[in-house]
């Protein structure tokens, strides 16, 4: 395993204030404290080159759990390695080799034009002119920021922002990319074309990517594996396509058909028909898509078939909600 | 080493552009210098002979304070670190492969060095020409200006190495509004910037020069109007550097453990 997280645990120690003078008082002599446990316990490993989606409700625990495998939040127990090294203990050494981006934050500068908060980071991070000339150019063209390179950052759109926030992050070509929530307020267009750029750049380059998001649409595009947490526990582990089949048993199917002599005999639920086609809702674990069709395939002369699955986000929902989350 | 050199330029450039609030400040600037002036004038006249500083001395320490106001009163604080702290930005200075401290340290030095080059040389260049005794003096010698130079400088660094350490105790408090006015109050006394410290009752003085805020402004001022002798300047000097490293090195400490309890916050 590439990166390796053991038993990872960090609780927030928070004051807590009532409302009111005397509380107020009383809470400054004697300050009353709340424990909340942000990571708990939590196991998981990332190959090289993996894209690994990590979701979980708001307050589930995923930015805490990025801080600390950036290496900027040290665990309060557990372990987190990366390729040998220790983010935090080692974090000089290991974040010249990462590269992050924050959905809510900028880490460009905000009064000066966008190339020269490249320049900067170009002299931060060491790296030569050449390669630096030519990963520059090819984040330029591929996220298409000509026009935005002289316009200092405080007067970007967001979705501008966010394709130069990503450039920011692979100057140095890191081996390793975490995105939290990246496609946070962009456009339908905007998160298109950032989830092309992230696919071909794990293609290209081999990085390894760890992205967290509430769009399941970024999940289904781009990740092979999923994390579920809830409550700063893990919950699942495992491909998408497993959480898919579990939470996703039932399936609309309509058929549009001529000439319909008598209804097949199926087990599945019919929710609207008339002369012309029939929905039916089909729990696939009792009975398949395909035999349906088939029945009905030797009663009648069929049209059409659409097949509508339940959309991500419901399943998702029913995922937590099975969870109790 | 190329990083740093970068991002000081970076700071010190971008300072540059704030022409307006520097405009803006110098007014103030000579407001506060001619009042002050007009008040200590009203003052000595009532005292006779027996004055703890000359006047011409007193204008020329006002006016070196006025002008390089923005390079040594505690009281400058770089608002964008504490902010970077409370909303959790400072998350995008951990990941990177440098040293936060020495950042910070040239994030604060380089803002101060930008302020101070918008705005001394119009204070200097005027009130060099104004009519005695309201006017700037030149240095007491040649010597004294060159001591001066590296005192100020020396001055800057101690004023920087106390201004991370304020920023380093916010990553405690998530605010340093509380620390910072506790200091800044105690600062104001201590290093002359309320009244000079010749002017000071001698137990106040005493007590000033075992802290180092003295050393920011006021002895460099004072060694500039012969206030203090060159000759004593080099004992100083020495403190200054004492007190230069003592702070960095508390300062990197402090931060260096706040680094490992902090809460990174937003998310
Ligand atoms: N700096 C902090 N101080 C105190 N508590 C915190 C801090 N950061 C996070 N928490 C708490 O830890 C828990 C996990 O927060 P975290 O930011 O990791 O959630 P998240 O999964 O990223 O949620 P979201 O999807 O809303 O971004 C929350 O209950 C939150 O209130
Ligand atoms: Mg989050």
């Amino acid at each position: 395993m590439y990166i390796n997280v053991q038993n990872l645990t960090k609780h927030f120690k928070i004051k807590v204030r009532d409302k009111g003078l005397v509380n107020a008082i009383k809470a400054f002599v004697k300050p009353k404290y709340r424990t909340i446990k942000a990571v708990d316990n939590i196991s998981f490993g990332i190959e090289k080159g993996e894209i690994l989606g990590f979701i979980g409700p708001n307050g589930a625990g995923k930015s805490t759990t990025i801080k600390m495998l950036c290496g900027i939040m040290q665990p309060d127990s557990g372990t987190c390695v990366v390729g040998n090294i220790n983010p935090f203990k080692n974090r000089k050494e290991y974040v010249a080799n990462i590269g992050v981006v924050f959905g809510q934050k900028s880490q460009l500068w905000w009064d000066i034009p966008v190339i020269e908060s490249f320049e900067l980071l170009k002299a931060i991070y060491k790296i030569p002119e050449e390669k630096y000339e030519k990963t520059k150019q090819q984040l330029i063209t591929k996220l298409n920021l000509q026009d935005l390179l002289d316009v200092p950052v405080r007067q970007l759109s967001l979705g501008q922002r966010m394709r130069c926030e990503l450039a920011a992050a692979l100057l140095h070509d890191p081996d390793i990319l975490f995105l939290d929530e990246p496609t946070i307020g962009l456009d339908a267009v905007s998160k298109v074309q950032l989830r092309e750029f992230i696919k071909e750049l794990n293609k290209e380059k081999k990085t390894t990517i760890i992205l967290t998001t509430h769009d399941m649409t970024d999940i289904e595009e781009l990740a092979s594996r999923v994390v579920v947490i809830g409550k700063g526990k893990l919950l699942y582990d495992g491909s998408l396509n497993k959480i898919k089949s579990k939470f996703q048993s039932t399936k609309k199917l309509e058929i549009i058909f001529k000439n319909l002599k008598a209804a097949p005999k199926i087990e599945s639920k019919i929710i609207e028909k008339d002369n012309k086609k029939v929905l039916i809702e089909v729990d696939t674990k009792k009975e398949s898509i395909s035999s349906i069709i088939e029945k009905y395939s030797r009663v009648c002369q069929i049209e059409d078939v659409n097949i509508h699955e339940n959309n991500i986000d419901n399943i998702i929902l029913e995922m937590y909600k099975e969870y109790e989350l | 080493m190329k990083g740093y050199i970068s991002y000081f330029k970076t700071v010190l450039l971008s300072g540059l552009q704030y022409k307006t609030a520097a405009i803006a400040g110098i007014c103030t600037q000579f407001f506060w210098g001619f009042l002050q002036i007009f008040i200590y004038q009203a003052f000595y006249a009532g005292t006779g002979q027996n004055t703890p500083m000359d006047f011409e001395k007193l204008v020329t320490y006002i006016w070196l304070q006025q002008a390089l106001l923005t390079l040594v009163f505690v009281r400058i604080r770089d608002e964008s670190i504490a902010k970077s702290i409370k909303n959790g930005t400072v998350a995008y200075e951990l990941v990177r492969p440098y040293n936060l401290y020495i950042w910070w340290f040239i994030k604060c030095i380089a803002g101060r060095l930008a302020a101070v080059t918008l705005r001394s040389g119009v204070l200097v260049a005027v009130t060099l020409f104004l009519p005695a005794p309201y006017n700037l003096s030149l240095p007491i010698s040649f010597g004294a200006f060159i001591m001066f130079l590296l005192n100020l400088f020396l001055g800057a660094l101690i004023v920087t190495a106390i201004m991370v350490i304020i920023h380093s105790i916010a990553f405690f408090t998530y605010d340093d509004k509380g620390i910072a006015t506790v200091i800044y109050n105690f600062a104001e006394i201590l290093s002359g910037t309320s009244l000079p410290l010749p002017l000071l009752p001698t137990i106040v003085q005493n007590i000033c020069l075992i802290f180092p805020f003295w050393l920011i402004g006021d002895f460099p001022f004072r060694i500039y109007s012969g206030d203090i002798p060159v000759t004593d300047g080099l004992k100083y000097l020495g403190l200054q550097i004492f007190w230069v490293v003592a702070l960095i090195f508390i300062g990197a400490k402090i931060l260096k453990y706040a680094m490992k309890k902090v809460y990174i916050q937003g998310g």
